[in-house]
């Protein structure tokens, strides 16, 4: 898949075409997992992104950077993904649209895609598996307008896990890019 | 086959400061392995040596899983020397080879060290050295009296003079990690850290000669590969493309590093040619190519790649060109190696769920799984191919376990604290 996109005029176009084709199937691993699914704004214990909670209440009016808007989609930087999966899931498109808008926006802000694979595989491998995922969440971005130099990708593998336990769910935590400012 | 479960306390005699030592568990032994007595070393003269030399050979041979070495307690008699040897005693215990020596001072921290290896059914010596040594060398002494034992009574070389590299991790109480670069002794001795740092640290790999270890960095917020003196601790940095730079296997004549580069898009094989800095790039294709690693005659390359799907394993000419997919059994094969002759890969299958260390002969192409683990990986090959070092979890931690390439033995090397994993067994030493 990879290189899928760069033609698609909507985001939700864009995003169908490539839920739709979904590509050659990465894989961490064969175990029958249960699909966990641990929605937007669910930032249990991954690491820098702190969202924080406490200023500005509901429906108040944000002044500040918009990086900082608690209530807003950009709070949300810690996209997840399906086992054996580097497709961004339909839950996360809005969440992508606001950081694209946010960086269309603001031509000189950079943000680094860091991408991430549970512990199930080989290290080398899922070094590329978190690569993909990193890429498909830039892919995203750049069909939004967002432009090359104002994205980084890295890859971690399972090197940098954000949840330890062996459980299902810890690996479904780990199986994430997330979007540092 | 039958557990032996012996805990050797390789440590006990170590001093209070312990540092992070590795202790071997025996989890399994051959049966039909040969029985053996190390007689305790005489020690004539003043300067008591430091070293229990005996302690250390037979612990060596133990832990190969190889030999039945007798307890100390049931010695009857306690020879230093051939002419000491009541053979009849030692044939009344079951034991068909007896070694005895001694380490006599011979000055300020050096010895003369003698031993003998002694058939106990002819009554005769098999094999019998002298050799100088220094305090600070005793230990090596042993492993290298270790060596010889192997090989006169196997007749293959033993692999107790070696060394392994190994990752470790610890969890610091502000959350961050500490990770490190490390090597110690295959006894899990001496342990030295050559590199910390609190980003990851990947893939170390040893050249061919011992002398360097090239490894995964991503110190600076990005991977790169460097090559690093063991011992003089410079090092270089080979590789810092943008995006990954992973995966260095070095060429058997240690010329070349085999390593993953994405910077072409997606993760593919070069070759790097430490000498003139040219890269060659071998695969190209839209999957994940990664994990390469060389043929003992530099002639072609394994490698892993989904092209097909999902993880396989394919080789190549080392000058590029068509792949061969290798691994057919399992959806998921990854991460392999040769090992020394050529004839056998080692690498990391999915077995009903559970990932575990697999060797495939390469002429019939039988796959045969070793490990009995749920998420092993990173197998290594002894350098004389008789053991496979992998990591391995024990509940959550990772540890480092060894089985035989037969799968008869079984070992396990555990931290006392963090995790180990990603073990590298050394060449032979030059």
């Amino acid at each position: 898949m990879k290189k899928v996109l760069s033609l698609s005029a909507t985001i939700t176009l864009s995003l169908l075409l490539m839920i739709g084709c979904s590509s050659t199937p990465t894989t961490e691993g064969g175990a029958e997992v249960s699909e966990q699914s641990t929605g937007a704004g669910s930032e249990m214990g991954a690491e820098g992104s702190e969202a924080s909670t406490s200023a500005a209440s509901q429906g108040e009016e944000w002044y500040g950077d918009p990086l900082e808007n608690p209530n807003s989609l950009l709070a949300t930087r810690v996209i997840y993904f399906d086992y054996d999966q580097s497709v961004v899931r339909s839950d996360y498109l809005e969440v992508i649209q606001a950081h694209a808008d946010y960086l269309a926006a603001n031509p000189q802000a950079v943000v680094r895609l860091e991408g991430h694979a549970d512990e199930r595989g080989t290290r080398e491998y899922n070094l590329g598996l978190g690569e993909n995922r990193a890429n498909s969440v830039r892919s995203l971005m750049m069909a939004q307008g967002v432009a090359d130099n104002q994205m980084v990708v890295v890859s971690y593998g399972e090197e940098r896990p954000s949840a330890f336990d062996n459980t299902d769910e810890a690996m479904a935590l780990n199986r994430r890019v997330e979007l540092v400012y | 086959m039958k557990k032996i479960v012996l805990m050797l306390l390789v440590f006990l005699a170590c001093h209070s400061a312990v540092k992070a030592e590795l202790t071997i568990e025996i989890t399994e032994g051959v049966e039909g392995a040969l029985p053996i007595a190390v007689v305790p070393f005489g020690t004539p003269g003043r300067g008591q040596p430091a070293v229990d030399l005996s302690e250390v050979i037979n612990a060596d041979l133990q832990r190969s899983g190889r030999f039945k070495t007798i307890p100390r307690a049931d010695m009857l008699s306690r020879p230093t020397s051939d002419r000491e040897v009541e053979f009849k005693d030692w044939r009344a215990l079951g034991v068909e080879n007896l070694v005895v020596g001694q380490v006599e001072s011979t000055g300020a921290g050096t010895y003369q060290v003698q031993f003998q290896l002694l058939d106990v059914y002819r009554g005769q010596q098999l094999t019998g050295y002298s050799i100088p040594t220094t305090a600070s060398n005793l230990r090596n002494t042993a492993h290298r009296i270790a060596d010889i034992i192997y090989e006169s009574l196997l007749g293959i070389p033993g692999a107790f003079s070696t060394r392994v590299a190994y990752i470790t991790s610890t969890r610091l109480a502000d959350g961050k990690s500490r990770i490190g670069l490390n090597v110690a002794d295959a006894d899990g001795h001496n342990p030295e850290t050559i590199v910390t740092s609190s980003e990851p640290l990947m893939s170390p790999a040893w050249s061919p000669d011992g002398m360097k270890i090239a490894y995964v960095s991503f110190e600076g917020g990005q991977s790169a590969v460097y090559v690093q003196g063991v011992y003089t601790g410079k090092r270089q940095k080979v590789t810092s493309f943008k995006g990954i730079n992973g995966a260095p296997a070095w060429s058997p004549d240690g010329r070349k590093l085999a390593l993953t580069l994405s910077k072409g898009g997606n993760p593919d094989i070069y070759i790097y040619d430490m000498r003139n800095r040219k890269l060659q790039q071998i695969t190209n294709h839209y999957s994940i190519d990664t994990e390469p690693a060389w043929s003992p005659d530099g002639k072609s390359l394994v490698f892993t790649s989904d092209r097909g799907g999902r993880p396989q394993i394919y080789r190549v000419s080392a000058f590029g060109g068509k792949a061969q997919r290798v691994t057919f059994e399992n959806r998921y094969n990854a991460r392999a190696s040769f090992s020394p002759d050529g004839e056998l890969l080692t690498f990391v299958t999915q077995d009903e769920g559970n990932y575990r260390i697999a060797v495939q002969d390469l002429k019939t192409g039988v796959m045969q799984v070793l490990s009995q683990g749920r998420l092993d990986e990173s197998p290594s090959f002894a350098p004389n191919g008789s053991m496979i070092i992998y990591g391995a979890k024990a509940g959550r931690r990772g540890v480092l376990a060894a089985v035989s390439t037969d799968g008869r033995v079984r070992q396990r090397l555990a931290l006392q604290e963090g995790d180990v994993r990603e073990p590298d067994w050394s060449p032979f030493k030059k």
